[in-house]
């Protein structure tokens, strides 16, 4: 093992300028599957990845993380080879850390602003946190998680993405009675039905949830929460004395352009959730169908837009293009996601938007008509707002189209509960500080409150709302 | 959570009628709504509607025609068997009040969706005048059920062995002819049965209302894969249905999203049937 295993100080040591790298499938063999796509770090190299860490006095690191982990804590720890420590530290700050290690965008949180990266590269945290919590998998190292003595009280949680997964652990091992809604026939939220199987191992996903239910949370699929029991029945005759809304933002946005219907146009959340929730990349051997094209389209710049356009390739596409409407620098998606799309054969139009899509005689997609955008004033998010230029439509040929242009809260939980305020985009009002909405004792996080964001920081907002919660049972 | 058949009968050579503990969904159900249903780990997620439901016992009535893998597989299914998923109340509920003389039009299974309607209708204090159809007598569904909660029925079967020979359609023409005035109609069945009611009440400006079964996945609002042109707006029939105006419904894409997946359901069922065959 490289390393003289004292406890010398990294940092008087040459700085290692790069991140270790993470083996990855090569590009041409996993378009034709569905597994993950980097390997993880082994052993030896998550050890020396640690040890670039200097252990700063003011770990900057910490700000850049929305749930501020004990960042150098728990990497000294690996750095020491001490796996139980290092997760019993990451446990303490985050219940999902082989999700967020996988999925977080470390390049704009906690490595951003690493000081190493201000000469180097930064020291790979995301890397390290998916390292340790699969070890952990493995191994089974950590110890138990402390549960505090009952305290008697009930607390609903509705939805399993990470906002609810995460508001239901913390209260559970605050010693609450914890009820977790789902509407789906399995907990994860997005990161079940939207995140790909190459991105995110369902198996993965099914680690955190057992252990989440192992803190005592029960899991409680199949209720859609407005439908089924309302908020308030769930406060009165079900007797719950707080309650938390992590629904997200599913329902998807279209462009609103004219062949929209046609066959072989789908949402990105039916494309994604045909595939990913449903398993219809197994088909025949799971029941949902799905139609994949041979041309595919896919509108959009976000994660959703990756995920979709990869996933296409998956099954079958010969070419995949994304069609943005802003600028490459524009895109939202994550730095990686971009650069696994381009590496397996993605193309990329930028600053287009579709006019329409068109069809043949019998309502499938031929291709569509696309107008050039240019860069104007900013708008509302900061960014430049795309402006046509007029005269410069042209078609592109494609049979198949995913629309992933965003998505809005799903109104079935404010409808059923009018006492709720809502903003004017229809995402749920709360205080920052505590995640209390205007009704007594309903708490809300996530999506919903936010608009579509990140796991990391619906987990966060999952936190502070657990802590909210506790304040206000503890008080009344 | 699992789902246990409580009982369940062979309605028809084609149909089964399955009662299910869902206490929670019995509970809130309105007629009309319907559940979303996935058999086991690997099933699809299809949607039926409510045909009934017993608040106290705390259990759900489906009825359902074997068309594909998913209806031949559950018609598997015995008392005692459990369903793995089992999701609802789904829809809108539609308080249809008091309308005054209603036409109520089932085509095939299409009946056992319009029952529950029926009744609440007629519970509402409506003259109801129901036509059921089928394609041969033997096929013919919830006769008694729907006659006891109708003011009139009538019975149209394709070869004429029960009833009037023909389609519903052709019974309400004969109605129409007659000079009988309607407030509403209602229609459930088929797509082709829904649009060729819609045709012969648009030329009478009879409003008609139609209960669309478009293919859907999760059932609340976030796939779109439910979606039709009504009125010239994209609407989610999950979400802002099923029920709709049929004269404004674009039937042509419909019938089209319909269509989406034959050849998938074909291979599933040919699968399905090439599995139990070699049990
Ligand atoms: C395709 C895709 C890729 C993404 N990739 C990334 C990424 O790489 N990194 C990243 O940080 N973020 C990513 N995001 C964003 C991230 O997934 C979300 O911000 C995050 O999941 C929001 O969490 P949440 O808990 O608020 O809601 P969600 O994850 O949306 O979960 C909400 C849950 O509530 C359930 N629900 C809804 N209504 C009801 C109801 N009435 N009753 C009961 N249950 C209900 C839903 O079924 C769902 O399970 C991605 C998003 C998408 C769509
Ligand atoms: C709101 C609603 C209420 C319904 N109520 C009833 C009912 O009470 N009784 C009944 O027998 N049927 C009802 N249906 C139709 C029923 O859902 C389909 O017959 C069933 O999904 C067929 O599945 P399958 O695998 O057996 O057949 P498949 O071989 O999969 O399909 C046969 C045909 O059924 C339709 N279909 C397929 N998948 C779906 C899906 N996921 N959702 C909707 N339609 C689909 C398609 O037109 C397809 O061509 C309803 C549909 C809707 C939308
Ligand atoms: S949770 Fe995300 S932001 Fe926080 S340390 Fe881990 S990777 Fe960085
Ligand atoms: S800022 Fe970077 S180097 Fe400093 S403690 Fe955090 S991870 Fe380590
Ligand atoms: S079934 Fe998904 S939106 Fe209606």
């Amino acid at each position: 093992m490289a390393g003289n295993g004292n406890n010398e100080k990294p940092a008087k040591k040459k700085v290692v300028e790069k991140k270790y790298p993470m083996s990855e499938q090569p590009p041409a063999e996993r378009i034709r599957n569905f597994n993950e796509v980097p390997y993880g770090y082994d052993v030896e190299t998550a050890v020396e990845e640690a040890r670039r860490c200097l252990q700063c006095k003011k770990p900057v690191c910490i700000d850049g993380c929305p749930v501020e982990i004990d960042i150098p804590g728990f990497i000294e720890a690996i750095a020491e080879e001490d796996f139980a420590e290092a997760i019993r530290v990451m446990k303490s700050f985050n219940n999902l850390p082989a999700v967020c290690g996988r999925v977080c965008p470390q390049e704009d949180q906690c490595e951003k602003v690493c000081v190493l990266a201000k000469k180097f590269e930064s020291v790979a945290i995301g890397r390290l946190e998916r390292f340790i919590a699969d070890y952990d998998y493995e191994h089974g190292v950590a110890p138990p998680t402390e549960i505090a003595p009952t305290k008697g009280k009930k607390v609903a949680i509705v939805g399993s993405g990470p906002a609810g997964l995460t508001a239901a652990g913390d209260l559970a091992r605050m010693g609450y009675d914890v009820t977790l809604y789902e509407a789906f026939h399995a907990a994860g939220g997005v990161l079940r039905y939207g995140i790909p199987e190459f991105r995110l191992p369902k198996a993965i996903l099914d680690q955190e949830v057992d252990y989440v239910k192992s803190l005592g949370v029960k899991v409680e699929c199949n209720m859609v929460i407005g439908k089924v029991f309302t908020i308030k029945e769930l406060l009165g005759e079900l007797e719950f004395e707080a309650a938390f809304i992590g629904t997200g933002a599913g329902l998807p946005r279209w462009m609103k352009v004219p062949g929209e219907n046609l066959i072989g146009v789908y949402s990105a959340n039916e494309w994604l959730t045909r595939i990913n929730l449903m398993r219809a990349f197994e088909f025949p051997e799971y029941d949902t169908p799905i139609w994949a094209g041979k041309n595919v389209a896919v509108i959009g710049g976000g994660n959703t837009a990756m995920d979709s356009v990869r996933t296409a390739l998956r099954m079958g596409a010969e070419t995949a293009k994304i069609y943005y409407r802003r600028g490459e620098k524009e895109m939202p998606a994550r730095i990686e996601e971009i650069h696994h799309a381009r590496e397996e054969g993605v193309q990329f139009d930028f600053l287009v938007a579709p006019d329409r899509v068109l069809g043949t005689d019998d309502g499938w997609v031929r291709g569509m008509e696309l107008c050039r955008m240019e860069l104007g004033e900013p708008d509302e998010s900061g960014r430049r707002r795309p402006v046509r230029c007029e005269g410069s439509q042209f078609e592109v040929e494609c049979d198949m189209v995913v629309v992933a242009v965003g998505t809005y809260p799903n109104p079935i939980i404010p409808e059923t509960t009018p006492e709720l305020e809502l903003t004017k985009w229809g995402t749920i009002k709360v205080d920052e500080e505590t995640g209390m909405t205007s009704v007594q004792g309903v708490f809300a996080g996530g999506d919903i409150v936010t608009g579509g964001a990140t796991v990391i920081s619906a987990m966060g907002a999952g936190k502070r709302a657990a802590r909210g919660i506790d304040a206000y049972l503890t008080d009344k | 959570m699992a789902y246990k058949i409580l009982a369940r009968d062979d309605i028809t050579s084609e149909s089964v009628r399955m009662v299910v503990a869902a206490p929670h969904i019995a509970r809130k159900c309105e007629p009309g709504q319907f559940i979303i249903l996935r058999l086991d780990g690997k099933g699809e997620r299809i949607p039926l509607t409510i045909a009934d439901f017993d608040r106290d016992a705390g259990t759900v009535t489906i009825i359902f025609q074997k068309v594909g893998k998913t209806t031949y597989h559950l018609a598997t299914f015995r008392e005692g068997d459990e369903i793995s998923d089992f999701v609802g109340p789904l829809g809108r509920h539609l308080d249809l009040g008091r309308l005054g003389t209603v036409a109520c039009l089932g085509g095939g299974l299409g009946v056992a969706p319009i029952y529950p309607k029926v009744r609440a209708l007629k519970a509402g204090g409506n003259y109801v005048v129901s036509i059921i159809g089928a394609r041969r007598k033997d096929l013919v569904i919830l006769e008694e059920e729907m006659r006891a909660h109708s003011d009139e029925l009538f019975v149209t079967t394709d070869d004429g062995s029960y009833g009037l020979r023909g389609f519903v359609t052709d019974q309400l023409k004969l109605l129409l002819d007659e000079g009988r005035k309607f407030d509403t109609c209602l229609a459930v069945g088929p797509i082709p049965m829904m649009e060729a009611v819609c045709r012969l009440t648009a030329q009478h400006d009879l409003p008609t209302l139609v209960s669309l079964d478009t293919i859907m996945v999760d059932g609340t609002g976030m796939c779109g894969s439910c979606r039709v042109t009504v009125g010239g707006e994209t609407k989610f029939t999950c979400v802002d249905g099923p029920v709709f105006d049929g004269h404004n419904v674009d039937w042509v894409e419909t019938k089209r999203r319909q269509c989406r997946y034959v050849p998938q359901e074909k291979q599933a069922l040919e699968r399905f049937e090439k599995d139990r065959g070699s049990k």
